[in-house]
């Protein structure tokens, strides 16, 4: 132990015979959590900080990629539906669609399914007699077949969708927010709508149909019942297609001048996947936004740790003298400093990855989303607390570094 | 062998204050002995043993520490001899609250990059020499102020440094602790360690075999080598 053995070292500009001052790295990490552990509270408030930053970025991209993630799936599964409606001439005149169409599109070799809806023009839906016809709720009355559920893959809330009673007794089905419309939230054998000037017995409500909206606000009769009861023309006025996945292009170029030869240029096709296109970029728009203001509450917390790193650098000034006379190196001292700025960015930052994944799976429970956090936002959040800490701590570091000893241990 | 020695050495603070604390100062210690620096306040005693402990430079002259003219060190060169040749004991003790007395006796040997294990063994043992081997797991706010100054002395004295400087050491401890820390002090002197007390405390003076006396920024008397 007595420095007289140690082995010489030959350094021009060291006293004969002394080792260098050195401090372990090991060492130096123990002194970066030691002052953390010594103020814990003030530790625990600036880590906070940090903590709520990276928890709020952590947030906004989770519960950013977890409301994608089902609109993603949902896309992957709508993605091959094709709509084929009723446009109009270039003068303005409403083109039906030949009845000949379904049949025809049927024949096209990549298209797996079809059902057909016909409006049912001049005909309101009312709750009972007494409720005036002006009060249409904005309900239109579609002539469906009973392949819709499945082509349009939508799934029947309450009761059950238009059957083989349906195909020759007055029996309606409601889309979700015609229901709402009506007040209609249970079903009993009982429950009845006005259309067309008589009851209907109402068989069913469907959940909504993202794909094909129109469905929502819509009173689902069968084709006979219409045409006998009603007076539909029993032209379609929308056809609804799925295709092969990969072959979805080609038959919406082939759809107009099948459905109809004579006037292709009065169809319209949709792919109402390119909606759930649309509500992915709108999910996705406020992002950007969210993480700047995330990244300013991140610049805040930066700035809250370098305040109280400030604060500590004056407290400490004994113990940086202390520090330097037992043979620390200015650089001693600055690394010290240095990694407690770090550790308290670094523990906020952990903190702050817990709270985010824990709101991104509140957030995802109450949408009824998926939880899904991007494996690299995790990585992100503790690379961006690490990065404040870093700058937060090089001037209190650089501070503490250049007190000189004598007079630090003089203001103590 | 000489331990210590100034040459010329003056001290002028640079504005606002440009005080004077040290004019010309010149003398010697040799190694092993035990000298008291005294004088009033304001005599330059404190700046002296900053310079004495390369914690300051001087503005004139030369500080000779084991034969080393430390005016033309670097830091770095400077940190390591107070690492391994310098033990300094405080009137304000400088103990971390929020380490045990014995992590704070072993954080005297942190700079020299030992273990933590033979840190820990060198702080037992220099805990066990000044009398404190049953308040190793205290904290320094459980102990007496001069159970805090010993705990003090056993992290000056942890790595047998050559040199011991000790400023005000009793200044802030009754009269009969102060005497026995003088005591402890004034035993840690050998043929290898030279022990350096500040003090306006005639009574600490002649606990050590040598006494220079300051008196404005100069030597006024010296009783010279034992």
């Amino acid at each position: 132990m007595r420095p007289r053995g140690v082995p010489r070292s030959r350094g021009v500009m060291r006293p004969r015979g002394v080792p260098r001052s050195r401090l372990r790295v090991a060492d130096a990490g123990t002194l970066g959590g030691l002052a953390i552990r010594a103020r814990r509270v003030r530790s625990a408030l600036s880590a906070l900080g940090i903590a709520v930053a990276i928890g709020a970025l952590v947030a906004v991209l989770g519960i950013a990629a977890s409301a994608k993630a089902d609109l993603l799936a949902q896309l992957g599964a709508e993605g091959n539906l094709l709509t084929l409606a009723a446009g109009q001439t270039f003068s303005g005149n409403a083109v039906p669609l030949p009845t000949t169409a379904e049949d025809m599109i049927r024949a096209v070799p990549p298209v797996r399914e079809v059902t057909a809806v016909a409006n049912v023009s001049g005909v309101t839906v009312r709750r009972s007699a007494a409720v005036p016809a002006i009060n249409t709720g904005g309900i239109t009355v579609l002539a469906a077949q009973p392949s819709l559920p499945h082509t349009l893959s939508a799934t029947v809330l309450r009761g059950h969708f238009l059957d083989g009673v349906a195909q020759r007794y007055p029996e309606v089905v409601l889309g979700y927010s015609a229901a709402q419309n009506l007040g209609i939230s249970v079903l009993t054998s009982t429950t009845q709508v006005y259309l067309g000037g008589q009851y209907f017995a109402v068989v069913g409500v469907l959940a909504p149909v993202d794909v094909a909206p129109e469905i929502d606000d819509a009173a689902l009769v069968s084709f006979p019942v219409a045409q006998s009861l009603l007076g539909l023309d029993p032209a379609p006025s929308r056809i609804y297609l799925r295709a092969d996945p990969d072959q979805v292009a080609a038959v919406a170029e082939v759809l107009p001048f099948t459905a109809s030869p004579e006037q292709p240029e009065a169809v319209e096709v949709r792919r109402p996947s390119d909606v759930l296109v649309a509500r992915v970029a709108a999910k996705t728009a406020f992002v950007g936004l969210f993480l700047a203001l995330g990244a300013v509450a991140l610049l805040v917390g930066g700035v809250g740790i370098a305040n109280i790193m400030v604060i500590s650098v004056l407290e400490r000034r004994g113990e940086i003298g202390l520090r330097r006379a037992l043979g620390a190196r200015s650089r001693h001292v600055a690394v010290q400093f240095f990694l407690e700025s770090l550790a308290l960015a670094v523990v906020g930052g952990v903190l702050g990855v817990g709270l985010g994944t824990l709101a991104t799976a509140v957030a995802a429970h109450i949408g009824n989303n998926q939880v899904s956090v991007p494996l690299y936002v995790p990585f992100a959040g503790l690379g961006a607390a690490a990065a404040v800490g870093i700058l937060a701590g090089v001037y209190p570091a650089l501070r503490a570094a250049r007190l000189a000893p004598a007079q630090a241990l003089r203001t103590a | 062998m000489i331990a210590l020695e100034l040459r010329g050495v003056g001290k002028t603070y640079p504005p606002p204050t440009t005080v004077t604390a040290l004019v010309d100062v010149s003398f010697r210690v040799d190694a092993g002995e035990t000298v008291a620096i005294t004088g009033p306040s304001g005599s330059g005693k404190s700046t002296l043993l900053n310079l004495l402990g390369t914690l300051e430079r001087p503005t004139r002259g030369t500080v000779l520490v084991a034969d080393t003219d430390t005016s033309r060190l670097p830091d770095r060169a400077l940190s390591g001899l107070r690492a391994w040749r310098i033990g300094f004991v405080f009137q304000q003790f400088h103990l971390l609250e929020h380490l045990s007395v014995l992590d704070n006796v072993a954080t005297g040997l942190l700079y020299r990059a030992m273990s933590a294990g033979r840190r820990r063994a060198a702080a037992a043992r220099a805990l066990d020499r000044v009398g404190l081997a049953a308040r190793s797991a205290h904290r320094p706010s459980q102990l007496s102020g001069g159970e805090r100054q010993r705990t003090a002395i056993a992290r000056a004295v942890v790595g047998e440094p050559d040199i011991v400087l000790a400023d005000e050491p009793t200044g802030n401890l009754d009269t009969a602790t102060g005497a026995q820390i003088i005591q402890l002090i004034a035993g840690l002197a050998d043929p290898h360690t030279t022990v350096l007390v500040i003090t306006h405390d005639a009574s600490v003076a002649t606990a050590m075999r040598r006494e220079i006396r300051l008196r404005d920024g100069r030597v006024v008397g010296d009783t010279g080598p034992a």
